[in-house]
């Protein structure tokens, strides 16, 4: 048990790059801006 | 690279490569500026030196702890995805905006599509260009099942006989292609009555509803021809929309200007009239103009966006439902980083089709001849636009290389860098902030809700 910081998460980008880029995600700007980018808060597919 | 911030009580570290988010204690908050790629397990001397009112015994355990993190990828992990830039340039069209109309019945003060018109002559696109925007779309997606429509304008229910033909159309050809059509619609929602909820609420996937929010700030910007407002026009027809939408997606979805700054309570009144997935971005326009957002607003917009955080952290754990389109992060199972290299993909998977079967990167550039990337009649479609549009990666972009937020805003929106700076790889400074701002207020809400 860490007493000194608490990680929120698996850190998993490197791994998402290794399965990742099958292109079926949507276009970000198609959810509900249309007028910035936020890559982050898009799902993913699989 | 790490990003360190303390927002509402909350030391958090951000280790970028990796995507681990530390919640620390202030000694680690510290501690961390003596840490590096290639730190070791011994505690840097000047460490000690620099953090006397701590004991030996704590800065030892707090920076094994830190030690630890390396050793697991999660703290100064290394940058490998550069090796990936390159992997979309022949990705598939998956995406479009379909602007149905080039006309709307509404003359909002700050339209960025000249009231509807784009520039150009007011018209409505004919069933026969819609379909062919389907075919060409099914043409050009090949290797990719999930596929974007989203019907846009100027106004789109001003051509709702052709929105309903053209989602017959693609519906009629999902078998035979193997395609799944995800309709979505964006709305003033003026011409919305019982017929076109219940097809909207059928057919599509998502759909965004536009509100500014409180009357007094939605009729300001929001007018009619008549310069009328709006509000009390729109807000009954969304909520019967909502009140049938049985659980898909929409969002109600507002501006802010410099007139609302205080942009907190327009989100609170949309959730008091029943509405809970939201979303309120800042204007793009002219910097001239009254209500444009400018430099100098940037600390207030800050100060709000951390009210609006710290609102909405003690209504979740009320439990209430709401949610904010610019604070969702999933930091376990968000997109993978191949896809967090390059925004929305404008130009390369995602285009824009105009009533005159004009191709676009995207619905912000329709109008710009420049970027004019063929047409949908003489089967024109400029490979080497597309090409330029899928190199735009963090990498290919100056000012992301050093930018701790890139794998979560990956690169800026190209056709505001392009309005700004004339340079669709030069990212606009004040979105910049903007963006980072709403980004340590997403993450921070994730601490918060980790707390109990």
């Amino acid at each position: 048990m860490k007493k000194h910081m608490k990680t929120l998460n698996k850190a998993n980008l490197k791994e998402s790059a290794v399965k990742g880029g099958c292109g079926e995600c949507q276009a970000s700007c198609q959810s509900a801006c249309k007028t910035s980018c936020t890559v982050a808060n898009q799902k993913c597919e699989k | 690279m790490i990003h360190k911030y303390s927002l509402n009580g909350y030391n958090i570290i951000l280790d970028v490569y990796s995507g681990a988010v530390h919640v620390v204690d202030d000694l680690v908050y510290r501690l961390v500026d003596f840490t590096s790629e290639g730190m070791s397990s011994q505690v840097p001397a000047e460490a000690y030196n620099a953090l006397k009112e701590y004991s030996k015994e704590d800065i030892d355990s707090a920076y094994s702890e830190l030690f630890e993190a390396y050793n697991f990828g999660q703290l100064h992990a290394p940058d490998d995805y550069e090796q990936f830039a390159d992997m979309m340039i022949n990705a598939s069209v998956k995406s479009m905006c379909l602007n149905i109309s080039h006309d709307c019945n509404l003359a909002c003060e700050y339209c960025f599509a000249s009231k509807g018109g784009f520039g150009g002559e007011r018209c409505l696109m004919s069933e026969e260009t819609a379909c062919k925007a389907i075919d060409f779309l099914i043409e050009k997606s090949v290797g990719r099942r999930n596929l974007e429509v989203d019907f846009f304008g100027g106004e789109p229910l001003m051509n709702y006989d052709v929105v309903k033909k053209t989602v017959e159309y693609a519906r009629s050809k999902e078998q035979e292609f193997d395609k799944n059509f995800r309709f979505t619609i964006t709305t003033n929602g003026l011409l919305l009555d019982d017929e076109k909820i219940d097809f909207i609420n059928r057919e599509m996937h998502n759909c965004v509803l536009s509100i500014d929010g409180r009357r007094e700030v939605n009729d300001r910007l929001r007018v009619d021809w008549g310069n009328r407002g709006s509000h009390d026009r729109i807000l009954p027809k969304f909520k019967k929309l909502v009140s049938q939408r049985n659980g898909k997606d929409y969002y109600a979805r507002a501006t802010y200007t410099r007139y609302n700054l205080d942009f907190t309570n327009d989100i609170l009144y949309l959730y008091e009239q029943g509405f809970d997935q939201l979303s309120e971005e800042p204007v793009v326009s002219d910097p001239k103009l009254d209500f444009s957002i400018q430099e100098e607003d940037l600390p207030r917009i800050f100060e709000e966006y951390e009210i609006l955080a710290k609102k909405l952290i003690e209504m979740k754990k009320n439990g209430e439902k709401i949610n904010f389109f610019h604070f969702m992060i999933d930091l376990n199972q968000g997109p993978c980083a191949i896809r967090r290299l390059r925004g929305c993909s404008c130009g390369n998977e995602y285009v824009a089709i105009t009533p005159q079967g004009d191709i676009f990167p995207c619905h912000q550039f329709v109008g710009n001849e420049n970027w004019n990337m063929g047409n949908l009649n003489d089967g024109t479609f400029n490979v080497d636009i597309k090409k330029k549009f899928a190199k735009t990666t963090i990498y290919n972009k100056r000012k992301c290389r050093d930018c701790w937020a890139r794998f979560y805003c990956s690169g800026g929106c190209n056709a505001i860098n392009f309005e700004k700076n004339n340079d669709i790889l030069e990212p606009y400074s004040l979105y910049c902030d903007m963006e980072k701002k709403r980004l340590e207020c997403a993450i921070m809400i994730q601490a918060a809700l980790a707390d109990d």
